[in-house]
């Protein structure tokens, strides 16, 4: 498996995936479209990291747009046999302290558990998006691959915070990334209907981190939220129809790629798109166009952003009584290689884990395939939940 | 049948900000080579998000406070998608559902009529860039690209081509009066909405949009002509009218039909979600009402208050260069209706003369003001404060500086002006004996001798006066 798409440092000290773009390097965001594109600026995350001493060692491999499981489908990187995230396997590796993934479709959260790490998706407006590849920005958000908690809430001190480059940066207040908060006596839920879901490697994670914090104190109750379903759908609807606006971009007049023969403009651009985007990219587009069309919108749209209040408000309600809540963050630990027609059905049965926290905004913090979710800037909790769990593994 | 025309309209109009809607890229109505004004934000490139530039809310505010809107506290940005390649992102961030400004109206006088034209509602846009082609090859300039547009949108309220004309002249001096929009050409573009109906009749005949109209004598033109076009179909059958968007070849001077492909898109709106909802508080309202230039109607009633004539009045509306010189002018100390008669009589007709266009630097309005003063408190004559006018807009030198070196001021000596009197009827007895036997005429020409004798430095009623006087001996 190749690791970087772009080395760039050789004492680098971090990883960034490739939808986070970096000055003068080349960026793919493992799509064709993007082929011999580069940035004419850095984003900020990058920026902050390297004035605090944290060089980006190189940029790994994403699928195309981040809209695959863990990357299996990035251009020029394809995967065959056991799939693995590229950034995920570089920290595990402990080649790099850490790494930053774009975080949409969950993708991040599946690669740290198949590689055993932890990944946190922070909350929604908390980290600058300025300089990703963007598609979905109701719901995308940077986060950080580690090892344990304790370095994820430390680069997250150096990320996090207002830029006014970006419009949906919640304005300046500090945040807490404690993870000593103290963890007993406080009430998490564990959602039955994702357990379920899940196969039994992946039960017994869960099982062990339940038993682990019931040792700490925590109580652990099993509770139905049935609004998983509705959430899953919900963001894979505004997800499409945002990345499809975002990526209809790409057109082959400005930069990147530009397909050979053409005879008129229109002909530019469907053979450019038809040749630059791969058949999931092509879905979803497919897709976002659809829910966005007249005929859709109120059904589809504007009823997701229906269900994306509501359910909020459900969670908020949640919050109230539980101080995190725990799920599978997957359904298996043991992907392998899959046709990419099958892409679509695939990454979709896989975001009922994950859609929650990107419809809403909550963090949610994975530990191998147990995530953690809280109310919004709840971080604290689920880094220190992470760590005491951290604790029995040793 | 008589028929009555219905119109409503769409305006886009430019607004003069520093930099752009989205980013901080500026200055793009002066680059001089294409694309030299565009960061990659406004090109379309990933990673940029937009940054709302704040000068754009206040300017579409103020623009609605001018034309009695609602001002709504909370507005939002849409998306609206097509490609074209002069739309890097191939999406236009508009406002669609939640437009900054409603529920408006401004009244229109045109030589027949008096009519309240209902404004529907401002919203703000971003502009798209420009193709240019030469020979095999097209180019993109992305220079307008996010350029910061207001549209405004009328009810189906005007009923001539001369209502939307006055309407669209009324908005032009507006907007270049406040600084709103420089409003040049090109940067204000309207869409007609257009039909027509039996007089009397309430229902609305079928409509049909001529887009993208820019000269104020093409938009005539084009209103004529459909007018006529859905009369024919209706009272001759010509043709079946549909709702359709046509646009109006010059050439022809006739209106066709765009190819439907264009026209039935469906943009697929949707909320921006980069965009935070724009809330414009009591306090921010209240500092836009405060800088709110004053209106053009406040204008008017102000010019004939002090007794402005209605010609004058009419010549100042029309000319926001004119007014903003009043307005400094008047700022500089000198009083309403004397400037407008120095700016409108005197200077104008100084420009003329000299074949000059009037600028915002023709004359620096406390010079002006200045010019003014000297001639009220008769430190020099009118006709010397003329001539002090025409070296000024020449030279631009100072007014006192150069009435000081070249001796200008008043005679206010008596006695020279006698003297002057004495000298010029001992010279010319025949004239003299003239008068004297009742030839009234002569008189005109001893002032001009008198004023000659004197160089001009006197006021001519004295002059006047101490001639009868001394003829009267």
């Amino acid at each position: 498996m190749e690791y970087y798409v772009q080395k760039i440092k050789e004492n680098g000290k971090i990883a960034v995936d490739d939808l986070i773009l970096i000055k003068d390097v080349p960026s793919y965001g493992g799509s064709k479209i993007l082929e011999g594109f580069h940035s004419l600026f850095t984003a900020e995350v990058v920026e902050r990291l390297e004035k605090a001493g944290y060089p980006v060692s190189g940029t790994t491999p994403v699928g195309e747009f981040g809209l695959d499981l863990v990357g299996e489908f990035s251009y020029g990187h394809t995967q065959k046999g056991k799939l693995y995230g590229a950034a995920a396997e570089l920290v595990k590796k402990g080649e790099v302290e850490f790494a930053l993934g774009v975080d949409m479709n969950g993708a991040p959260r599946r690669a740290a558990a198949l590689s055993g790490i932890e990944f946190l998706k922070p909350t929604y407006g908390t980290v600058s998006r300025y300089g990703i590849i963007s598609c979905a920005a109701s719901g995308e958000q940077i986060g950080v691959y580690a090892s344990n908690a304790e370095t994820i809430a430390k680069a997250m001190k150096i990320i996090a915070g207002h830029d006014e480059k970006d419009g949906t940066s919640l304005p300046d207040m500090t945040y807490d990334y404690s993870t000593t908060e103290a963890v007993s006596g406080k009430k998490v839920a564990l959602i039955t209907e994702l357990l379920e879901k899940a196969d039994d490697d992946v039960k017994k994670q869960v099982q062990k981190v339940v038993a682990d914090l019931e040792k700490k104190g925590v109580k652990v109750e099993k509770i139905s939220f049935v609004n998983c379903q509705t959430a899953c759908i919900a963001w894979q609807i505004l997800m499409a129809a945002e990345t499809c606006n975002n990526i209809s971009r790409y057109d082959g007049v400005k930069f990147g790629f530009r397909a050979e023969k053409y005879k008129d403009i229109d002909e530019l651009y469907v053979n450019s798109r038809t040749e630059g985007f791969n058949l999931l990219t092509k879905t979803m587009i497919l897709y976002g166009s659809d829910v966005l069309s007249k005929k859709r919108y109120k059904d589809c749209y504007e009823k997701s952003l229906r269900a994306r209040r509501l359910i909020a408000e459900q969670l908020n309600a949640l919050f109230e009584q539980y101080a995190a809540v725990i799920a599978p963050v997957c359904s298996t630990l043991s992907f392998t290689d899959y046709d990419v027609k099958d892409a679509f059905t695939k990454v979709y049965n896989e975001m009922v884990f994950t859609a929650m926290a990107n419809l809403t905004g909550i963090p949610s913090l994975t530990k191998g395939a147990v995530q953690f979710m809280a109310k919004p800037f709840g971080e604290s909790t689920l880094l220190s939940l992470a760590r005491v769990s951290e604790k029995e593994d040793k | 049948m008589k028929y009555e025309i219905v119109i409503g309209l769409e305006t886009h109009v430019e607004l003069n900000t520093k930099s752009k809607i989205f980013c901080s890229c500026g200055g793009h109505s002066s680059a001089k080579e294409a694309n030299d004004c565009v960061c990659p934000a406004c090109c379309g490139m990933p990673g940029m998000l937009p940054v709302m530039n704040k000068r754009v809310v206040e300017l579409a505010a103020t623009a609605g406070l001018m034309l009695n809107c609602n001002i709504n506290k909370y507005s939002t940005f849409d998306k609206k998608n097509y490609y074209y390649p002069d739309l890097p992102c191939a999406y236009q961030i508009t406002q669609l559902n939640h437009p900054i400004c409603t529920n408006g109206h401004i009244t229109i006088k045109t030589k027949d009529t008096e009519r309240e034209i209902r404004i529907k509602q401002i919203h703000m846009e971003e502009d798209a860039g420009k193709l240019v082609h030469e020979g095999n090859f097209s180019y993109v300039d992305f220079n307008r690209t996010s350029v910061p547009l207001i549209e405004i949108v009328t009810q189906p309220d005007f009923r001539s081509a001369d209502e939307v004309l006055t309407y669209l002249r009324k908005l032009k001096s507006m907007f270049q009066s406040s600084g709103i929009s420089e409003c040049e050409t090109g940067a204000m573009r309207c869409d007609i909405n257009i039909s027509v109906r039996p007089e009397g009749s309430s229902e609305y005949g079928v409509r049909t949009e001529v887009k993208n109209m820019s000269s104020f004598e093409l938009i005539e033109k084009a209103i004529n002509y459909e007018a006529q076009r859905h009369i024919d179909a209706i009272e001759y059958e010509t043709e079946e009218l549909i709702q359709e968007t046509r646009r109006f070849d010059e050439a022809t001077g006739k209106t066709f039909a765009m190819r439907n492909k264009e026209t039935e898109a469906d943009y697929r709106y949707f909320p921006d979600p980069n965009l935070m909802p724009i809330v414009i508080d009591d306090a921010w309202l209240e500092k836009i009402k405060a800088n709110k230039p004053i209106i053009l109607d406040e204008r008017e009633n102000l010019y004939r208050e002090v007794g402005i004539g209605e010609k004058e009045i009419a010549m100042l509306l029309s000319n926001h260069v004119l007014m903003k010189l009043l307005d400094d002018t008047v700022q500089a100390g000198a009083d309403l209706k004397t400037a407008s008669s120095w700016i409108l009589t005197d200077l104008i007709g100084l420009l003329k003369r000299k074949n000059i266009a009037l600028t915002a630097d023709t004359i620096a309005p406390a010079k002006l003001a200045r010019i003014i003063e000297l001639v009220a408190k008769s430190v020099i004559t009118r006709a010397t404060g003329k001539k002090l006018l025409d070296v000024v807009v020449e030279k631009d030198v100072d007014p006192d500086e150069y009435r000081i070196a070249n001796k200008l001021d008043m005679q206010q000596d008596s006695g020279l002006l006698e003297n002057a009197v004495r000298k010029v009827l001992q010279e010319n007895e025949t004239m003299v004996a003239e008068y004297k036997a009742g030839k009234e005429k002569v008189f005109q020409a001893l002032i001009g001798a008198t004023m000659k004798e004197l160089k001009g430095k006197a006021e001519p009623s004295a002059v006047v006066e101490a001639l009868r006087k001394a003829l009267l001996r």
